[in-house]
């Protein structure tokens, strides 16, 4: 780690009780939800991490608390650097502030998630589908929505199923 | 979007106040039109000839990738990122195997490595003729497109001859290569480079001061390197803002440091600068394809960590442990350690990321492509505003979308 990416970590972990991970070489920062966009805006504003890379999700049902992870890697090109920042957020009906205000093009990104994800982001200019098509139900790429087919319901299980059969919608 | 539900209400947000009075018009320019490079389809609203906004609509080619990848073990997942950007194919297969070696900590053989490089500057090269032959056609330029697509078949029968295949190679994998490459490898990629750079030349004679090309593309689409961070783009299109910024020097992978190489850089930041910085790193991609073959090590092309990946043919006749191998790879897979990893490489339309996650079983829990096509479209409103409806087409050309890439 260097010393931009420490003094960017440690001033991270004081303000907003974000906890780091190392794994193979990535710095990886797991901000409360409620410091999401304070803690981009310090990266951008006071670390130069100029460019939101990337901005995606992760589902990790059936666990429900947090049952998603938003994950943003943020680049820096005066220090070389990439960090990621991962937003916990909990439920079915999850919802997080968007990014948009300090990252412009975190908007597809964030209609990306949605659309696959279901995840509400507050304050997005234009939150649509993107790539399912307008009239879709449910997200795709939750791990209860099945992939191509119907999951069988047996007598031991039909109850199991019906609750998460409804194509991730809850 | 739906065309059937579209309603002026619901983009009204997006819109000006003038399309709600009529005294603008909406315009849909696709998804079946030759100069979209595939199935985009774009809302323009018009003030005469004008464009006022673009609105960009994806996902039509929309296949469910991601989602096919967390059922399938991490060898078959790979097959999937052929089939993404379509022009770059070899391109997506290294950027997911870099992910899945820096996950497992894998290595990879020298000789592999260089073979990597040579194949992904060749997979550049084509991607930007074809680039260069539809942007010319949009542009009315029929010619530039014929002889194109001329040398870019010699480039795809040099992955026929190792991979089998023109275009889904699935020929980088995890930990080396699929095979080594045939004994004809060499001269049939030095005959090519021979005849590149006066094809080049031959490319440039017909457009760079072509009258005709100037007057459709100079001051077209003109973007500066602030928006482009703030609209996170890379590639040739920040590259012809004046920012040299290239990830095979900023970080390099594949052994891509040993090779000496310009980034070709412009200021103007219009559809021509794009135009010039694309030419341009084809002839750089040339001098590292020519410095990887001068310096190509011998030696195995796989790495011999049988626990990633599989023994060869030759061992499973007679070693008993290798034929396990064999097939406890082929049936389970591999079981890499927990945890996530993000590896990223510069595919010939900008930076191509793989965010992937392992949960410790044989499959990805979850894959992510962060793909250049996607951002490059996002910036279509900024880049459209206030030109003709034929700048369009050629801004189109100029940002080299793949919609495959954009909508996975």
């Amino acid at each position: 780690m260097n010393e931009t990416l420490q003094a960017a970590v440690q001033s991270l972990q004081e303000r907003f009780q974000a906890r780091l991970s190392e794994f193979r070489g990535e710095i990886s920062l797991l901000v409360p939800p409620e410091h999401n966009v304070e803690a981009a805006q310090a990266l951008r504003d006071e670390f130069q991490f100029e460019m939101l890379l990337d901005e995606t999700a992760v589902d990790y049902w059936p666990q429900t608390e947090p049952r998603f992870h938003v994950v943003a890697h943020m680049y820096s090109f005066i220090h070389n650097t990439v960090i990621e920042l991962r937003f916990p957020v909990d439920g079915n009906a999850p919802e997080l502030r968007s990014l948009v205000t300090v990252y412009p093009n975190a908007n597809w990104k964030e209609r990306e998630i949605w659309d696959l994800f279901g995840i509400r982001f507050n304050g997005h200019p234009d939150l649509r589908r993107i790539v399912m098509p307008y009239e879709w139900e449910g997200h795709p790429l939750r791990k209860d929505y099945p992939l191509g087919y119907e999951e069988v319901q047996f007598s031991f299980n039909k109850e199991q199923v019906d609750r998460h059969k409804r194509y991730g919608k809850r | 979007m739906d065309y059937r539900s579209t309603t002026i209400d619901e983009l009204r947000h997006l819109v000006s106040e003038r399309a709600i009075s009529g005294e603008t018009v909406l315009l849909n320019m696709g998804p079946q039109h030759p100069s979209t490079h595939g199935v985009l389809r774009l809302l323009l609203e018009l003030d005469g000839e004008i464009v006022v906004t673009c609105i960009p609509d994806i996902g039509f080619l929309h296949t469910g990738v991601e989602k096919n990848m967390e059922s399938k073990t991490y060898q078959q997942a790979e097959v999937m990122t052929d089939r993404l950007d379509y022009l770059n194919p070899l391109g997506n297969n290294l950027t997911y195997c870099l992910a899945v070696e820096k996950l497992t900590e894998l290595d990879v053989p020298p000789r592999a490595q260089a073979l990597r490089v040579i194949l992904a500057e060749l997979q550049r090269i084509s991607s930007h003729l074809l680039w260069l032959g539809t942007s010319g056609l949009d542009l009315a330029a029929m010619s530039v497109f014929l002889y194109a697509m001329r040398e870019r078949e010699m480039i795809l029968d040099i992955f026929e001859m190792v991979a089998g295949q023109r275009m889904m190679t699935t020929y980088i994998r995890p930990g080396g290569l699929w095979r080594d490459v045939p004994a004809e490898f060499e001269d049939t990629v030095r005959h090519v480079l021979d005849i590149l750079p006066r094809r080049i030349d031959e490319y440039e004679s017909l457009l760079t001061t072509n009258p005709l090309f100037l007057e459709r593309t100079r001051g077209i689409g003109v973007l500066n390197t602030q928006q482009c961070m703030e609209l996170g783009l890379t590639g040739p299109v920040l590259r012809a803002t004046g920012k040299a910024y290239d990830l095979r020097k900023a970080r390099p992978y594949s052994g891509y440091e040993q090779y000496d190489f310009n980034i070709p850089t412009q200021h103007d930041g219009d559809v021509y600068a794009r135009y010039l910085v694309r030419v341009a790193e084809m002839r750089e991609s040339i001098k590292i394809v020519e410095q990887a073959l001068d310096k190509l090590p011998t030696g195995p092309v796989r790495s011999s960590n049988r626990k990633y990946v599989p023994p060869p043919r030759s061992e499973i006749g007679v070693s008993m442990e290798a034929l396990i191998h064999h097939f406890k790879l082929w049936t389970e897979g591999f079981r890499p350690p927990v945890g996530h990893v993000y590896a990223a490489t510069e595919s010939p339309r900008g930076e191509l990321g793989v965010y992937l996650e392992s949960d410790g079983s044989p499959k990805p829990y979850r894959v992510h492509m962060n793909t250049p096509s996607f951002a490059n479209l996002q910036a279509m409103p900024v880049l459209t505003k206030g030109h003709f409806v034929a700048d369009v087409v050629g801004i189109i050309g100029s940002i080299d979308i793949v919609l495959g890439d954009a909508d996975r």
